[in-house]
């Protein structure tokens, strides 16, 4: 981008509705790493599904912030990341944890509060972990896990590693002090960090325009001096392509990366709502837009086009994926809750 | 026996931990000058290089939770404020990431970094370079409190906190930092078996303290003991959290009067939670005389030295106050 006026035009264009909604270009693609990618991104939107569902019907407690519509994101950049690097999410994750690792039951038992779940039944689903997977662990603070994922990439490189850091954030943590400062330490201290706004627009309630200058955020990249990329975040091969010249970069001592991808959530801020009624600046007419844009659905069609899959082999996944959700949320919800003794016995570190 | 100040004690830990543990490292603001940090780090940049005593921007949020996301990684971070103070603005990383991490993650990674902040107070400095937070830190469950009084505590307890693998906050005071000793060869000990510990032993009051308080405490016996005849049991808590409070227990128990000598200010003070936690564990009747807190008052600290030297304790008072309360 060669000045911050045509990188706003640029914004103004990813940020319309009604732009973007043709296939995407999956020229050059490896034809069985899209349709991994289509596998995991219907696995996660189903997932998603079914949380909502539950946590309608009561079943599920507490808050569940959902990614549908994002999960092209994640997905593609997964594909370049390997279990020892190191991921740090925030309170929509989900779909950042399922990427790495499709581990359905123990998500669901994380989420139903039960001992068996990726935190022990510690955190349900705005405190997830999975260090086998590479992530590290996401918590709801907006812009919490920032300057954790700069000490990881640190720890990484420290260790004469190759291994890096990746934070997830969102447009809104862009407005929290403590991320200018880890852009500015990690580009001092050049650690080996990749930081991923997934910029759907909206924090909360409240659309990037009012609570910005500009739909973009990348100009902080700009004024940290780190190389920056804005992507169409629902084009998984786009994120793939981009995430991939980047953290190659990355891993081979350049510093810090900073990708930008535009996308949209289908759900409101929270829970089963789509909130076209509390949000300022969300209708059920630009939900509608970008419905057009969802990024499972431009990637089957463009898959469908090519004759990569058909519509057999599109049912046979949602098959998979269907009875997957079945199994894991029926063991679930058999499963324990914690001993009550673990309330004040985890409060410092054990092993057990 | 080594001979050492309280200010070079730390270095000597710092040295020790940087000799024997590759994954530790330090960092924060003022580390390549000797102007932040006195004498507790000279030259060690120069030793261990600038990788591993790393001297940052003027970011005290982003470097401490940098300290957090290395240290759930394997690495034994160090982070120094060279005020508590100016750690303000790292709230969130110690106190919502580092001191809840293990609980609501299931124990599946720890962040074990120990954060090194400094009480410097005094010479007119006022209300933002001088306070001390101890009791801030200690109400948050996760977190371990660590203050140590005495020249091999600065030492030990610093080796202590950076080998425990829960966040600790180490809190050493600028006031101590002339004070000399010979120490034994360090022994590593573990930080969750410490307990606060009876310094002098003594009949008539215990009075409890904690870092620069306890200096005050074992100043106060002396003179209490030489013009009043007073035998004080003087305990110095040294592990503020998780508090242990068996030995303040048996001590009130036997001298059946208490004195806290505190730095922090009065109300919702750590002075107060030693009292409860004595009070609530013996017999009703016990005590023979009310239970004392000594601390600075519930104000901001000035910079003028007239009203510094109101704002601060100092032995007399300490004595005359305690002379009037046993009375």
């Amino acid at each position: 981008m060669n000045s911050i006026d045509k990188l706003n035009d640029f914004m103004a264009l990813l940020a319309e509705p009604k732009n973007y909604q043709n296939n995407i270009d999956i020229n050059g693609q490896s034809p069985d790493q899209l349709l991994d990618f289509l596998f995991s991104m219907i696995l996660i939107r189903r997932v998603e599904e079914k949380l909502a569902k539950e946590k309608e019907n009561g079943v599920i407690g507490g808050p569940v912030h959902l990614a549908a519509g994002q999960e092209a994101i994640p997905v593609a950049i997964s594909a370049n990341l390997t279990k020892n690097d190191r991921v740090f999410g925030a309170h929509r994750s989900h779909s950042h944890l399922l990427a790495l690792k499709p581990t359905v039951y123990e998500l669901f038992a994380e989420v139903l509060g039960k001992n068996t779940g990726l935190s022990k039944g510690m955190g349900g689903s705005m405190h997830l972990t999975n260090t086998d997977s590479g992530f590290i662990g996401s918590v709801p603070i907006v812009s919490g896990t920032v300057p954790l994922a700069v000490g990881a990439s640190f720890d990484a490189k420290y260790r004469g590693s190759s291994d890096i850091g990746v934070a997830y954030l969102g447009d809104g943590a862009m407005e929290e002090g403590i991320v200018h400062e880890s852009l500015n330490l990690a580009k001092v201290l050049k650690t080996p960090t990749l930081f991923v706004v997934e910029n759907n627009l909206f924090s909360s309630h409240m659309h990037i325009s009012l609570r910005q200058p500009n739909s973009g955020t990348s100009r902080f990249a700009f004024a940290n001096d780190i190389e920056f990329s804005v992507v169409d975040g629902n084009d998984c091969a786009e994120v793939f392509n981009t995430s991939k010249y980047l953290i190659d970069k990355i891993r081979k001592g350049d510093g810090p990366k900073f990708i930008e991808a535009v996308t949209y959530r289908h759900y409101g801020h929270v829970d089963w709502r789509k909130d076209v009624d509390v949000g300022v600046n969300r209708s059920e007419k630009d939900l509608d837009n970008w419905m057009k844009r969802d990024p499972i659905l431009r990637l089957t069609n463009s898959l469908l086009e090519k004759s990569l899959i058909n519509h057999d082999g599109i049912l046979e996944v949602e098959d998979n994926v269907s009875s997957l959700i079945q199994d894991s949320w029926s063991k679930a919800l058999d499963d324990s809750y914690p001993d009550l003794n673990k309330l004040k016995t985890r409060v410092y570190y054990n092993h057990d | 026996m080594i001979k050492h100040s309280y200010g070079t004690a730390i270095r000597s830990a710092f040295e020790y931990l940087l000799e024997n543990y590759p994954e530790c490292f330090i960092i924060g603001q003022g580390l390549w000058s000797p102007w932040y940090v006195g004498n507790t780090m000279t030259d060690l940049d120069k030793k261990y290089g600038e990788h591993r005593i790393i001297d940052t921007p003027v970011s005290e949020a982003a470097v401490t939770g940098l300290a957090v996301g290395a240290s759930l990684c394997g690495s034994k971070p160090i982070v120094v404020h060279p005020r508590i103070d100016f750690m303000l603005y790292a709230m969130d990383p110690v106190v919502n990431q580092a001191a809840k991490w293990a609980h609501m993650t299931g124990g599946s990674s720890n962040p074990g970094l120990t954060v090194r902040c400094i009480i410097n107070r005094g010479g007119e400095q006022g209300a933002q370079h001088s306070q001390s937070l101890h009791s801030w830190f200690a109400h948050i469950p996760g977190l371990r409190v660590v203050m140590p009084y005495s020249v091999e505590d600065a030492r030990d307890l610093l080796i202590a906190s950076v080998l425990c693998k829960d966040p600790v906050i180490f809190i050493d005071d600028n006031w101590l930092y002339k004070e000399e000793s010979e120490l034994n060869p360090i022994t590593e000990i573990k930080l969750s078996t410490i307990e606060p510990k009876v310094i002098t032993e003594g009949t008539d009051v215990t009075i409890v303290g904690s870092s620069y308080s306890t200096k005050l405490a074992v100043d106060a016996a002396n003179l209490l003991k030489l013009n009043h005849g007073i035998s004080s049991e003087v305990i110095d808590l040294r592990v503020l959290s998780p508090l242990n409070s068996k030995n303040i227990i048996n001590s009130v128990l036997k001298t059946k009067n208490l004195i806290v000598i505190d730095g922090g200010t009065k109300t919702s003070g750590f002075a107060a939670e030693i009292i409860t936690s004595a009070v609530e564990s013996i017999p009703e009747c016990t005590l023979s005389s009310k239970p004392l807190r000594l601390t600075l008052p519930d104000c901001p600290a000035p910079t003028s030295r007239v009203l510094e030297d109101a704002y601060y304790p100092n032995v007399s008072n300490i004595v005359n106050k305690i002379v009037t309360n046993l009375e």
